[in-house]
């Protein structure tokens, strides 16, 4: 079965990788951390970086679904 | 009530306005405490003319609620306001705006002081300030709060 989903980045994270947004299809299971490998292209993960799974806050190795959307995103500084 | 506003927005009219609205509060509150955060012309040792705050539409709001929530879960208050700006602003501008209502004052001030500094740790909102020059940089982390 083709998974698809959104991977999307704010922030300095944007800059980086030249793009807010990019769509995925693969047909594994794969984790967030997999998921930031095969949507960017870089191995590494800039420090602190943190991931959202459907804008809630999740850990790296939480695996995703079909229409999910997945974010990357540096450290937050608002107020 | 929370809102995410891309425009100039005036705290104390705010305030008033609410207040006003929410019939549920006559009579029954005897302290609120608001905060607000304004926008400096300085940091880290360097002028800043304007800043661009960035969030993330829909979670910006959502972990707004679930800090709130948690809030509501530690103190007793009545209703609480939070509003934040997000777009460009320029020093002067008001960034963000908590107000809570409480029956007694130690709820108040706690569960404000809570939200604001939750909001800082935990909701999607990135600052990226212009310099003097024209030379830009992202904000890297929060201060604790204090010079």
């Amino acid at each position: 079965m083709t998974v698809s989903i959104k991977v999307r980045y704010f922030a300095s994270l944007k800059e980086l990788l030249g793009r807010g947004e990019n769509a995925l299809e693969f047909d594994q299971d794969l984790s967030v951390a997999d998921v930031w490998a095969k949507a960017t292209g870089l191995h590494a993960m800039p420090e602190n970086t943190l991931a959202a799974l459907n804008m809630e806050y999740v850990a790296l190795d939480c695996v995703v679904a079909d229409g999910d959307e997945v974010a990357f995103f540096p450290p937050v500084t608002g107020g | 009530m929370i809102k995410i506003v891309s425009t100039e927005f005036d705290p104390f009219a705010e305030i008033q306005t609410y207040q006003k609205k929410q019939q549920a509060l006559s009579g029954r509150y005897g302290a609120t405490n608001i905060f607000i955060g304004t926008m400096r012309d300085f940091n880290e040792g360097e002028l800043v003319k304007g800043m661009t705050l960035e969030h993330y539409p829909g979670m910006t709001e959502k972990q707004l609620a679930v800090v709130v929530q948690e809030a509501e879960q530690q103190w007793a208050f009545l209703d609480a306001l939070v509003i934040h700006r997000v777009g460009d602003v320029f020093p002067d501008d008001v960034l963000v705006l908590v107000a809570v209502w409480s029956v007694h004052r130690g709820d108040a001030f706690d569960a404000s002081r809570f939200i604001m500094e939750a909001l800082k740790s935990k909701v999607p909102f990135w600052k990226k300030e212009i310099l003097v020059d024209d030379q830009s940089r992202w904000v890297a982390k929060n201060t604790k709060g204090y010079l």
